[in-house]
């Protein structure tokens, strides 16, 4: 089949996601793709001229297809040459490099440019804007202010729109002094009500911007170079640069003058079409339904549209207009606006919180239970929630106070529905967004199926709530429930508590009898450390240990690493050494050759890189216990000087901190814990954003925090309580690990654990002895300290065959039959 | 039980069933070949290349269940007796025959 031609006039974000949508649906092959773009670069995002402008980002970087990708597309770009004239009926274009070219379809992609009023004295002879005055549109329009700024002192920007701030933030950063001259009351008016506008202009105002309302600019002044402004009351202000932003004018002449129907833009229907055969337009330049835009996300829209329209003639898809939401920091600012700005019926409800010392303002509208509206300025949390309301048409809660505050420690959602598909979402496995959708939509449509399918969540899992939202957002009602989330392990159909009470009831003592009574005989290798854990903490001393069921760190005491070695971390307790200790390390390191020595996080030493079969020499050379840097156990306690040596030091921390990691080292845990004792509130140790923390206060006593974490979520910890002696830390915190050995899932980390408990019903369990298990609590996590044996004495009796060998050889080579 | 060797192949015994602890695996260097062997708890062998074809980790070191084997370094999942990859996107593993002699040795064929 012989290809067609596709002509786009408009190389900007409309002309090039069109390209972009085409070729992704093998558009290539249907057409020869012909571009002309009178910028003469690739193609680059707009939006991010404001970041560039501020010093935020380079103008390099925001280049999205260079010229290069369209050679390597086939794409013909005809960069920097503008388009003179369409004759619709000869159907073909005519540049302005000299270039004629017919096409078989047209599309119109012009965008729009900066709305320039009528001011005296604005262009120079040649029709020129005068030297200082600027327009903001295009990285050229930037680049020449950014060269100006350099010597400019003080900018006034004309328009106090969305894109006038953005200029006057730019040059703020800058290190100009701005004004912004707007004709209305306040600022933002198309976006804001009034008291929206009142609030930003103060945070502006706070912030170093003047702003002059209601101030109509009629005349540049100066010579040759811009002096100031006149305005139509009589006053002037000086000032030596100018940026204009009064607004947007589809670009349409060129349409209008080939004869195609036009309005305020060039006017389309649903299919994008115009009223000449084989003619398209697309972005700002439209007009549909009586709309036309200025953000880009309906073009998105309508370039996905027209390209599954022009690849796949039969398609029915249908560009229905966008409703419009906006969403961005202007000056540093939160803001987000969608919808009506003011109610319309008598009906709407209208909900309104206003904080102006803080720039703090929500209002809702909502009308049938729906958000027909809502503005939220200085507090970006509440959006994302807000915007996928809105874009969905959801129902609200009937509180709407929850729509408009979030919970502290709740942790911040992004909207998912508003990230662009090749958005990251797990950075530890780079799955990006539209991978995960488009798995969903496959049928993935439970939480465990889609994260072993795409791998997502399955690193670090820091973005599994990002997972969720995006199952939620991609399967809608689809949404299976997956019944092994409740699960204690995946490999066994029960909860933690249904299991322990059924390992207890038949004295299942081992991980192998577990599977044979409750599983079916079926050993999910994915379920045994798990088990492993629990059974341990149930039958302490009594547990039957079986080796496979351990993970590899558990088999030879010693963390695995990416090259196959281990890392060997003796225990330095509470972080404190010695020259005697340091010599032996220094002696092993250099005896075995240990590749890295490194002073760990945990405050020891980590020699990095042994060899498996070095592992039982190592230990017994350096004659100290097991640092436990890698099983799911009491990893270790920090400490900071404290009132031994430091000045400010009311508590012996150091001391404390030995005790409690002699006490407590190597018990099991459904997760590690890693502790902390500070001997003040200056918290050197880190201590409140630790699984269990302690900081010395004035008169002698302690504060205990739990739940706690700085891993890939940080969490301040809640006060457990506060104690007057070191024998009740040790007690107080005893019990909170035991419970937490006993309640929480395998790999909950405490701050998990803590939250979903809440601190409140942990006091009243934990010290009010709500549940009368204290005393078993503090038993049991007695039992296990006196049960703790030091792994590294292994080095002397090995616990299986070869347990220690790097590799095996075979006994012979068997004579042939 | 007698193993029926194919021509150009060569069998090494690997030494008696106890070298393996129970649910474990182990690797053994044979020549040039790296190979991790499996003995699951129910005594059932299993040989494969013993490089994750992920990165490289030591398959031998993972753990065993269900006809499966876990590499230790990154979760990815193998099944023992096809080495075909679980829900990941790599290559199969090789996998190698491997039997038990009459006199409780492990014997691994491989080709010459
Ligand atoms: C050695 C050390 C880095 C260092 O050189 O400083 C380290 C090394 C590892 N960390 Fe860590 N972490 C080390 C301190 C920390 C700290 C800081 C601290 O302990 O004060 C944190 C933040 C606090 C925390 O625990 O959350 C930390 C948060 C993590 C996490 C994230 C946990 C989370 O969900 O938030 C992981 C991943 C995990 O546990 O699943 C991790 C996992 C790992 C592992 C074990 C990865 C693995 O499974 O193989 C790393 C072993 C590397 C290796 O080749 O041996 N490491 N890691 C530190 C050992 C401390 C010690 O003496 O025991
Ligand atoms: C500084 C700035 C910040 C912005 N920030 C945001 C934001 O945060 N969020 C948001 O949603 N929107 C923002 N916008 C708006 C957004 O950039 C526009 O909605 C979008 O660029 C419109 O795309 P378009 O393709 O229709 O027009 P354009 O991107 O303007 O592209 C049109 C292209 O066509 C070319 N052209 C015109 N006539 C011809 C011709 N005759 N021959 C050949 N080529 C021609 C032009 O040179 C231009 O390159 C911002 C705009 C600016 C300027
Ligand atoms: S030591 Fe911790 S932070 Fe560093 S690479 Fe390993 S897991 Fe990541
Ligand atoms: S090396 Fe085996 S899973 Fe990564």
């Amino acid at each position: 089949m012989q290809k067609q031609r596709l002509v786009i006039i408009g190389n900007g974000m409309a002309g090039a996601r069109l390209v972009e949508e085409i070729l992704a649906h093998q558009g290539g092959d249907q057409y020869d793709i012909v571009v002309f773009g009178e910028e003469p670069y690739g193609n680059y995002n707009r939006i991010l001229l404001s970041n560039v402008l501020a010093g935020s980002q380079d103008s390099a970087d925001i280049f999205i297809n260079p010229l290069a990708w369209y050679k390597e597309h086939g794409v013909t770009l005809h960069a920097g040459s503008r388009v003179d004239a369409i004759d619709c009926t000869l159907k073909c274009v005519y540049a302005s490099d000299g270039t004629v070219m017919a096409y078989d379809k047209l599309v119109i992609a012009t965008g729009s440019s900066p709305a320039i009023p009528a001011l005296a004295n604005l262009y120079t002879p040649e029709r020129k804007l005068q030297k200082g005055v600027f327009a903001f549109r295009t990285i050229d329009d930037c680049t020449g202010m950014l060269d100006y700024a350099t010597q400019a002192r003080k900018a006034v920007v004309i328009g106090g729109g969305l894109l006038g701030l953005e200029a006057a933030r730019g040059l703020l950063n800058r290190g100009l002094e701005v004004h912004v001259a707007h004709v209305a009351k306040h600022v933002m008016n198309v976006q804001l009500d009034t008291m929206g506008g009142k609030i930003l202009r103060s945070s502006l105002e706070k912030m170093g911007v003047s702003l002059h309302l209601q101030k109509r600019t009629n005349a540049i002044l100066g010579d040759g170079q811009v002096e100031g402004l006149g305005f139509e009351d009589g006053s002037t202000i000086d000032c030596d640069m100018v940026v204009i932003s009064t607004g947007i004018r589809p670009n349409i002449e060129l349409a209008q003058q080939a004869g195609i129907a036009v309005e305020r833009g060039i006017l389309v229907q649903d299919d994008l079409s115009c009223s000449v055969p084989d003619v398209y337009a697309i972005g700002e330049c439209t007009q549909h339904r009586g709309c036309t835009y200025g953000l880009v996300a309906p073009l998105w829209e309508q370039a996905q549209c027209l390209a599954e329209r022009l690849t796949h003639p039969d398609s029915e898809k249908l560009y229905l207009g966008s409703r419009t939401s906006t969403k961005l920091k202007v000056l540093g600012v939160d803001l987000a606006v969608m919808g009506d700005k003011e109610e319309v019926d008598e009906d709407d409800e209208v909900v309104v919180y206003s904080e102006p010392s803080r720039g703090v303002y929500k209002k809702l509208i909502v009308r049938e239970n729906k958000i027909a509206g809502a503005i939220v300025i200085g507090d970006g949390s509440v959006t994302p929630r807000l915007l996928q309301l809105f874009d969905r048409r959801s129902p609200l809660p009937e509180n709407r106070d929850e729509l408009l505050f979030q919970l502290s420690g709740e942790s911040k959602e992004v909207n998912v529905a508003d990230m662009p598909d090749d958005t990251q979402i797990c950075n530890c496995n780079g799955v990006s967004k539209g991978k995960i959708v488009s798995c969903v939509k496959s049928g993935k449509r439970s939480l465990k199926t889609l994260c072993d399918a795409t791998r997502a969540g399955t690193g670090c899992g820091s973005c599994m709530s990002q997972v969720k939202s995006l199952l939620e957002y991609a399967a809608g009602d689809a949404l299976v429930e997956d019944p092994s989330i409740h699960y204690y392990v995946p490999g066994v159909p029960l909860t933690k508590p249904a299991l322990i009470e059924a390992i207890k009831e038949q004295q299942l003592r081992s991980v192998s009898s577990v599977f044979a009574a409750l599983a079916g005989g079926k050993e999910d290798p994915g379920s045994k450390a798990g088990l492993a854990s629990l059974l341990k903490t149930i039958w302490g001393k009594d547990y039957e240990d079986q080796r496979d069921a351990r993970f590899i760190n558990d088999r030879v005491h010693a963390n695995i690493q990416n090259n196959g070695t281990f890392s060997v971390i003796p225990r330095m307790y509470g972080g404190v050494t010695s020259a005697k200790e340091l010599r032996r390390i220094a002696d092993v390191a250099e005896k075995y050759q240990v590749p890295m020595v490194k002073v760990t996080g945990g405050q020891r030493i980590d020699l990095v890189g042994v060899a498996k079969d070095q592992l039982p020499a190592v230990w017994n050379d350096l004659g100290m216990p097991s640092g436990h840097a890698y099983t799911k156990s009491f990893r270790t306690c920090k400490t900071c000087l404290g009132s031994e040596y430091c000045r400010y030091g009311v508590g012996d921390s150091t001391a404390l901190g030995i005790n409690v990691e002699k006490r407590y080292q190597g018990i099991e845990t459904p997760h590690k814990l890693k502790l902390a004792v500070s001997g003040c509130p200056r918290n050197c140790a880190e201590s409140t954003t630790k699984d269990i923390g302690v900081i010395a206060i004035e008169g002698g006593k302690w504060e205990v925090y739990i739940g706690g974490a700085a891993g890939a979520s940080v969490r301040k910890g809640d006060v457990l309580c506060v104690v007057d002696s070191q024998e009740d830390v040790l007690l107080y915190m005893g019990r909170f690990m035991q419970y937490y050995r006993e309640q929480a899932r395998y790999l909950e980390r405490t701050h998990g654990f803590v939250e979903r408990m809440g601190i409140e019903k942990l006091r009243q369990i934990l010290l009010e002895d709500s549940e009368g298990i204290c005393q078993r609590l503090d038993h049991d996590i007695q039992s296990a300290v006196d049960s703790y044996v030091d792994p590294w004495q292994e080095a002397h009796a090995p616990a299986t065959p070869a347990q220690f060998a790097n590799v095996l050889q075979p006994v012979e080579q068997v004579a042939a039959l | 039980m007698s193993m029926i060797l194919k021509t150009g192949q060569v069998t090494y015994n690997l030494g008696p069933l106890a070298r393996l602890p129970h649910g474990e695996g182990r690797t053994f260097q044979i020549g040039t070949h790296s190979i991790a062997v499996f003995r699951t708890r129910n005594d059932e062998l299993y040989a494969t290349q013993a490089a994750c074809p992920h990165k490289g980790g030591p398959l031998a070191d993972g753990l065993v269940g269900d006809g499966k084997v876990v590499c230790p370094l990154h979760s990815y999942k193998f099944q023992l007796a096809t080495g075909a990859s679980i829900g990941n996107t790599c290559a199969a593993l090789e996998t190698y025959p491997i039997t038990l002699s009459p006199d409780g040795d492990i014997l691994l064929s491989l080709d010459a």
